[in-house]
């Protein structure tokens, strides 16, 4: 048992370190980084300091150490276009993007569990049908279209609600939440729909698809043959059945929201992370772009761990013993 | 008394999959409308009333036309109306589509040769290097591939200089989307080439010293052509809608080449102060291009499901 | 004459494909006893295992009962409504399937599946259902029953596995058992305790049973009649000893002599050339004719009825009694 959980934190930990050189070789080779510092008229004598001074003629496994090293301690350099900390560009943008990401997320989950479900058990229905058009409507639509089309009804025509940014935010420390304020909520509800709305389509048509591939399966028809109730059949057994790979798929899909977030962020101007990253790379700024995909790599880290703790929970043939080899 | 030999056409008549076609109206609609779009796009100078991206072929007085109206310089009608420089909206619907379907089908076609190798190759050698590669082809998969293709981008922005932005910029997208896609293709060849490495005529031809593997491609190119071909199919929805929110973030496709996404990012401006039409024809053309692709690839992974026959 | 436990009347089965219409079962009747054993062989794709899921009333969409009748003690079920049917089911029918590996499902334990299937159809509570569980794998031979009930079934053998599939089946006592190929996924060390576990136990009960197979040891050991099936119909039903040693159908007679035995002298195994028709293509007449040594001018034409010949009902115009009357 203990194997499997160790076997996961080493992956986990070999991913990030790739991720992170990455990065590392990003900031290093792309672009230069003694260039973006001294400007354009400074001797080849300054640049040759400079060079020294920042250890890029050290071997690259000693950088690489250092980069890391820099990176645990929150340290990512600076940016090339704003002149600021990079650490301190994430940690301001960081709770708009979690704040949303969070939000669209539980949304996605709960609507597109239940839709799913919903439409795999009564797969002939009129209504089971039409969700499923709406879905593959849905996965056509690129974000940003669904963002903007969102913004001209509910912002412009209806003038409901507020088209950009986070509204009035409340401040804990560094971390700020709109969740406190009315516009703060108000401002919340376009971009949870529009950054949801993707996932929640994803996710209702693969438990759709894992709950009917479950229901033929053979433990299933002897389920029937038994005599069990639909209601036993459909919502113990199959259900159980489908959460597994639902469970990895759907987490992952989560973990990435984040960087979903890009395309909605940039619609509704809302500042945070993905919005950041389309602007460094609008720009060529190596630091705020190797430090988000770091971030990224993280969450994305961290959540298949959880995901693969949660599997060892639900699946009893990963954590009980081997088979018992009697007649 | 044996029957004559079916026809290539009689063979493709009685196919499951042509008759799955013909029954499904859908999948009829879908098709045509794809084809539609194409032929309309790739013709475009042929087709199209007016040269849309050529300065030379504007005038400014025509500009904000109205849908259906005539223009108030050149007296041309302008059937869905004209951006600010008197530019025919359908003209540059057409060029714009142009330009998204080149870049989704060639990041398609990138996508499919680079992961149909690596699965290939993946399959054969096994070990390490199956491993190696089956990993980042998971990693890659659960990160969006618009996160991959800007970050290609940007890598790729930061190593050309910027003058030459422009001109290389359909390169550098079709390279970054094609990148971001190829996963895919090498898990589904990948599992075949498993399957197939193990045969005797594989095991047979390393035994003389002939490179199993372009043999063991021959064999398995046909039987994995079916899902690639539904990959491919969905990819290619993806890949444009892809292009089109990086040419709308303003990393795509520059002025002088607009594909669908550029026109909308131009016609968001106007959006608010009334002319709707310059957003709404290329945004509706995107989501009706995109539906007719998903609706196909959907139909034909329905057809080719064994299970549902 | 006591009433059969089952009787099926002229049952057909279609399947709705876009080829066309294809009947799998054409006109299919056969009656089985109180605690007798009828065997059910053919090659596959004869329509065994359909016969058994349609009398059970298991068939998926696109198939259908397309007409006939199918009777319980006298009663007809296959006009029942979904209820009345998933009541039957487990109760008075029960089946077994053949890969005891993919039957029991494999998140949940035995003692819940079992109490579960106890509970369903009695109103015992948990701990009498458990009891009762207990009781039933020590018939079925599982050792240690009280600790191993609390196992998962990745945790058992595949022989055990499918005494826990009979426990199952046997929970709620029912009148009939189907056995769809119960021996063909396991060990040919273990096919031999199965059968025989499953003989005694039905013996005990007085349940029938119809086991279908194409395994012809299995049936000669065990069944009382048996009924050779071809393309959807039955070529041949009697008493197993005449069918076995005096087949009279030429396809019966072919499957037979395919059957290798210690004494035989021959030196090749005998074949029946060609093979069984696809559905798409079955031969006017007899399904059989293109196959046939004996075939004649009447069999390309009609379809045979089965015609009484000692014991057993042979579906063949070679004993056309009627011909000979008139003659």
């Amino acid at each position: 048992m203990f194997g499997y959980l160790i076997r996961s934190v080493l992956q986990a930990i070999m991913v990030m370190v790739a991720v992170a050189f990455i990065a590392f070789s990003m900031f290093r080779y792309v672009g230069d980084p003694v260039a973006s510092i001294v400007g354009q008229d400074a001797t080849l004598k300054d640049r040759e300091e400079l060079a020294q001074s920042l250890g890029l003629n050290d071997p690259m496994v000693v950088q690489f150490g250092r980069f890391l090293g820099n990176a645990a301690k929150g340290d990512f350099g600076i940016s090339y276009r704003q002149g600021r900390p990079v650490a301190t560009l994430l940690r301001e943008r960081l709770p708009a993007t979690i704040e949303l990401a969070v939000i669209s997320a539980a949304l996605a989950l709960a609507v597109g569990l239940g839709l799913g479900i919903y439409t795999a058990l009564r797969r002939d229905g009129w209504a089971a049908n039409l969700v499923m058009s709406l879905s593959l409507i849905g996965v056509s639509l690129p974000t940003f279209l669904i963002g903007i089309g969102l913004i001209y009804f509910f912002g412009v025509v209806l003038r409901w609600l507020p088209t950009f940014g986070r509204g009035e935010t409340v401040a804990f420390g560094w971390w700020t939440t709109g969740l406190l304020t009315e516009s703060g909520r108000k401002s919340l509800i376009l971009p949870v729909v529009t950054l949801g709305f993707y996932q929640l389509t994803l996710i209702m048509r693969l438990v759709r698809s894992e709950m009917l591939e479950v229901m033929r399966a053979d433990y299933i028809r002897f389920a029937r043959a038994r005599g069990l109730t639909d209601s036993s059949i459909n919502f113990r057994h199959a259900l159980k059945n489908t959460m597994i790979p639902v469970v990895t798929i759907t987490g992952m899909q989560l973990g990435s929201i984040v960087a979903f977030a890009i395309t909605t962020e940039t619609v509704f101007n809302w500042p945070g992370l993905g919005a950041l990253f389309v602007k460094s790379v609008e720009v060529v700024d190596i630091p705020v772009m190797g430090a988000y995909l770091m971030f990224v790599g993280l969450i994305f880290v961290v959540v298949n761990l959880v995901v693969d703790m949660l599997y060892f929970l639900i699946d009893p043939r990963l954590s009980v013993g081997r088979t018992v080899a009697t007649k | 008394m044996a029957a004559p030999k079916p026809t290539l056409r009689q063979r493709l008549n009685d196919s499951d999959l042509w008759l799955a076609f013909k029954d499904s109206p859908i999948a009829v609609a879908a098709a045509i409308t794809t084809v539609l779009i194409f032929v309309l796009a790739f013709f475009a100078p042929v087709f199209a009333p007016q040269d849309a991206f050529n300065p030379a072929a504007l005038n400014l007085m025509d500009g904000f036309s109205h849908p259906m109206e005539r223009g108030a310089g050149s007296n041309m009608l302008f059937l869905l109306g004209s951006d600010a420089q008197g530019r025919d909206m359908l003209s540059a619907l057409f060029y714009g589509t142009r330009v998204s379907l080149i870049v989704g089908l060639c990041s398609v076609g990138f996508s499919m040769v680079l992961g149909i190798s690596l699965g290939l190759v993946a399959g054969y050698v096994g070990g390490r290097v199956e491993q190696l590669i089956m990993r980042i082809a998971d990693i890659q998969l659960s990160f969006p591939g618009l996160l991959i293709a800007l970050l290609i981008f940007g890598v790729a922005r930061g190593l050309i200089p910027p003058n030459k932005h422009e001109t290389t910029a359909l390169f550098v997208i079709i390279f970054a989307i094609g990148l971001a896609h190829w996963a895919q293709y090498a898990r589904t060849v990948r599992a075949s080439a498993m399957v197939e490495r193990n045969k005797d005529y594989v095991q047979a031809a390393r035994l003389i010293g002939i490179k199993g593997l372009p043999i063991m491609a021959k064999h398995i190119l046909p039987n994995v052509m079916g899902p690639v071909l539904v990959i491919a199919t969905i990819n290619l929805a993806l890949a444009v809608i892809e292009e089109a929110t990086l040419s709308f973030f303003g990393v795509g496709m520059p002025v002088t080449q607009p594909s669908l996404g550029t026109l909308i990012r131009f016609g968001q401006q106007y959006l608010m102060s009334g002319e709707w039409w310059i957003l709404l024809f290329p945004a509706l053309t995107i989501v009706i291009l995109g539906l007719a692709i998903n609706l196909l690839g959907d139909w034909l992974r329905d057809a080719m499901n064994p299970k549902l026959r | 004459m006591t009433q059969p436990v089952l009787s099926v009347r002229n049952l057909k089965v279609e399947f709705v494909t876009r080829r066309g219409t294809l009947r799998a079962i054409d006109d299919v009747s056969f009656d089985i006893a109180p605690g007798e054993v009828l065997g059910v062989v053919g090659e596959s794709g004869a329509g065994k295992s359909l016969t058994g899921t349609a009398i059970i009333g298991l068939i998926d969409p696109p198939g259908r009962i397309a007409g006939g009748e199918i009777l319980l003690q006298g009663k007809r079920i296959d006009n029942l409504d979904k209820e009345s049917l998933r009541k039957i089911r487990g109760k008075r029918i029960g089946m077994i399937f053949q890969d005891p590996l993919t039957s029991l499902n494999p998140l949940f334990k035995i003692s819940e599946q079992l109490v579960e299937t106890i509970q369903t159809h009695s109103s015992m509570n948990a701990s009498q259902a458990r009891q009762r569980a207990i009781d039933l794998l020590i018939e079925v031979g599982i050792p240690a029953p009280e600790k191993r009930i609390d196992g998962y079934p990745h945790e058992f053998s595949g022989g055990m596995r499918q005494r826990v599939v009979i426990a199952l089946a046997l929970a709620a006592e029912p009148e009939l058992i189907i056995a769809d190929e119960p021996t063909t996924a396991l060990d040919v060390s273990v096919q031999a305790q199965i059968i025989t576990l499953l003989k005694k136990l039905c013996r005990e009960r007085g349940t029938a049973v119809m086991l279908v197979t194409h395994d012809m040891g299995v049936i000669a050991e065990t069944a009382d009649r048996v009924a050779v099936m071809y393309a959807g119909r039955i070529a041949e039903i009697g008493p197993v000893r005449e069918v076995v040693q005096h087949a009279r159908h030429p396809y019966a007679k072919g499957l037979m002599g395919a059957i290798p035995t210690l004494e035989a002298t021959a030196s090749r195994l005998v074949q029946i050339p060609g093979s069984m028709p696809r559905l798409t293509a079955i031969p006017r007449g007899c399904a059989f004719n293109p196959r046939c040594s004996e075939v004649f001018a009447r069999c390309h034409v009609e379809r045979p009825e089965p015609m009484t010949v000692g014991k057993s009902e042979v579906a063949c115009w070679l004993y056309d009694t009627k011909k000979e009357a008139a003659a």
